[in-house]
């Protein structure tokens, strides 16, 4: 039961930075119709943004941890919504998809040509004891990743639902047209949505890089479970996509311990699977009308 | 251009191609033909078509986004492999191959295409992966990453095949059939609904298409000639382990075809021409190849989004038009 009972907390920890990944994801195709098939580099790139600054320049860690979701702003949120996206959405969503599934080789190789093929090491801001709580024993890291992420996604919903600019957004993910009508600025809020993405993602990178080692081939995985944690809790709910990778994140947890770590990246995609074929609107999910 | 021209065209490249690595002095034309290399990539080159012209009935036609066409390559590449090495025809391999990517692509298609479009591309990218895991951890079927060695080349009707020469021959055959019967399936009234269900699903749902059993029909179809596809690659290569057929190179089928130009006839065999030639040409290049290609994509879907074939297309109007 102990046992268990850690799986289920690392497995949470593990979670909430996949479902940081997965709500970027699942907010950009709402508000901009965009599928991300570069979201898992989004999620590698911010941690080797972080070690440039750190063994190049020099930045002390914390600041290059602040620098690297700046940095991932810029590049990821920005210039990715108005080099890529920008001139491709008009011209319908399957030139989109190469040009990420592209952006996403480049991204890789850009990596590994200029910084390093090998897995790096990646600091963490809470060491590694372990703290024992009825005979249960977790490292203060994990407690340290949970929280951060439940935090990010604590404020992150209220920023959606309390706020107006929040509001603005979801009417823009909900109905541009309308939205647009009811004088909300909806290019503003779709750029909002790209650098509340980025940001997200690097969050992710930097809370993932300290237990999986920082890699260039870490977004393949990262991206996959992301896309899966987005559609099995409900492609167009973001507590969908919590629910999502909270769950995958306990179940891969779960699954390395009790039955193959050969077969353990799979125990998500038999997941997707099963979703799709008995609830495909995700457990979450409501189901979307069709619009002519 | 009418039918019969492209005929012709057609008929003359097959010629042309067929004569690529046959020495020609000796009936007095200067041309030394393709040495060993050069014929093999040639042949890669119309294996990878195959599996491209599969992709873009399910991506130019259908309207849909496949991430598992390697993944289909290899099941029928190890499915060859491992029978043949057991002793049956390869012509048996081969159609054994075709009809399990078949049955696979209706059993992976029809949940997905009841949800709604890009789920296909999910289910797909997850089978990709799954795909991959079975053909590295099954060590005792597939030999893991050692992979399997010494694939025989076939003989047809008793004619060895061993030859490079012979077995390019052998793959242009049935490149060229496999070629004129896309070519007639999107001519065909089926294929036109295709078309029709690219262009306007709701209007073709509408004129009585049952858009869904042609997209599923498309995706299996399409998945099937990535079998096929893997089927001849398996005896090509003589020797096959998984990371031909990981998610990157279904990726890669993908970016080709559109590359290609998707939707139109040429479009895979440009595409794939590409593919193959690129890291050839860009070996002194070596790790930037895949780089430079990620960039040159990301341009071409930014200015030219019809893919090469489409810009060629669009050259050639304005020529014409004085």
């Amino acid at each position: 039961m102990t046992d268990f009972l850690q799986l289920l907390i690392s497995g949470l920890a593990t979670g909430a930075i996949y479902a940081l990944a997965a709500i970027g994801f699942t907010l950009l195709w709402q508000t901009s119709q965009t599928i991300n098939f570069a979201q898992g580099e989004f999620v590698m790139v911010p941690a080797f943004l972080a070690l440039i600054a750190m063994r190049w320049f020099g930045v002390p860690f914390v600041a290059s941890l602040v620098l690297a979701i700046l940095a991932s702003m810029l590049l990821l949120g920005v210039a990715f919504r108005y080099v890529i996206v920008g001139p491709l959405i008009r011209r319908g969503v399957l030139p989109l998809v190469i040009s990420t599934i592209a952006l996403s080789i480049l991204l890789k190789e850009s990596v590994k040509d200029f910084y390093s093929a090998e897995a790096q090491t990646f600091p963490t801001l809470l060491p590694d004891t372990l703290i024992t709580v009825a005979g249960v024993s977790v490292s203060l890291a994990q407690l340290g990743v949970l929280a951060v992420a439940l935090v990010t996604i604590v404020l992150l919903q209220w920023f959606l639902a309390g706020t107006r600019t929040g509001r603005q957004m979801q009417a823009t993910a909900q109905n541009p047209t309308v939205a647009r009508i009811l004088g909300v600025p909806v290019e503003r809020m779709i750029l909002y949505t790209f650098l509340i993405n980025a940001a997200l993602a690097a969050m992710a990178s930097l809370l993932v890089s300290p237990i999986y080692l920082a890699k260039f081939s870490n977004g393949e995985t990262l991206g996959l479970i992301a896309f899966v944690a987005a559609i099995v809790g409900g492609f167009n709910q973001v507590r969908g996509a919590i629910a999502g990778g909270l769950l995958i994140g306990v179940l891969d947890n779960l699954a390395a311990a009790y039955v193959s770590t050969a077969y353990r990246q799979a125990i998500p995609l038999i997941l997707l699977v099963l979703v799709i074929l008995f609830r495909p609107q995700g457990l979450l999910g409501r189901k979307e009308e069709r619009v002519v | 251009m009418s039918t019969r021209a492209s005929l012709l065209i057609g008929l003359l490249l097959l010629v042309l191609l067929a004569l690529a690595p046959v020495d020609l002095n000796e009936v007095g034309v200067p041309y030394p033909g393709l040495r060993r290399y050069g014929t093999y990539i040639l042949t890669l080159w119309l294996v990878t078509a195959i599996a491209a012209m599969g992709v873009n009935l399910i991506v130019g036609y259908a309207g849909q986004e496949t991430l598992a066409q390697a993944a289909f390559v290899g099941i029928g590449a190890y499915l060859t492999a491992i029978v043949t090495k057991a002793g049956v025809p390869f012509g048996v391999a081969f159609a054994a191959s075709g009809l399990l990517t078949f049955v696979i692509g209706i059993a992976l298609g029809f949940p997905a295409l009841r949800v709604q479009k890009h789920y296909l591309a999910f289910v797909t990218l997850a089978f990709s992966v799954l795909c991959w895991l079975v053909f590295r951890n099954e060590t005792s079927i597939t030999g893991g990453v050692m992979g399997i060695r010494d694939i025989e080349r076939p003989s047809f009707l008793g004619w060895p095949l061993r030859n490079h020469i012979r077995f390019y021959w052998f793959v242009l055959a049935i490149t060229t059939i496999m070629t004129f019967v896309l070519w007639w399936i999107v001519r065909s009234p089926w294929g036109r609904a295709f078309t029709a269900l690219r262009e306007n699903p709701l209007r073709a749902e509408s004129l009585g298409i049952d858009v869904r059993l042609y997209t599923l029909l498309a995706f299996a179809l399409g998945s099937a000639y990535g079998g096929m596809a893997g089927s001849l690659y398996a005896p090509l290569v003589e020797f096959i382990d998984p990371s031909p057929f990981a998610l990157g190179p279904s990726l890669l089928f993908m970016l080709m075809v559109v590359i290609g130009g998707s939707g139109t006839f040429l479009g895979p065999f440009v595409g794939a021409g590409i593919a193959v030639l690129l890291p050839e040409w860009l070996r002194a290049w070596e790790t930037w190849y895949l780089l430079i290609y990620a960039v040159l994509v990301m341009i071409m879907m930014a200015f030219f989004p019809s893919g090469i074939v489409g810009l060629a297309a669009r050259l050639v109007a304005r020529k014409a038009r004085p």
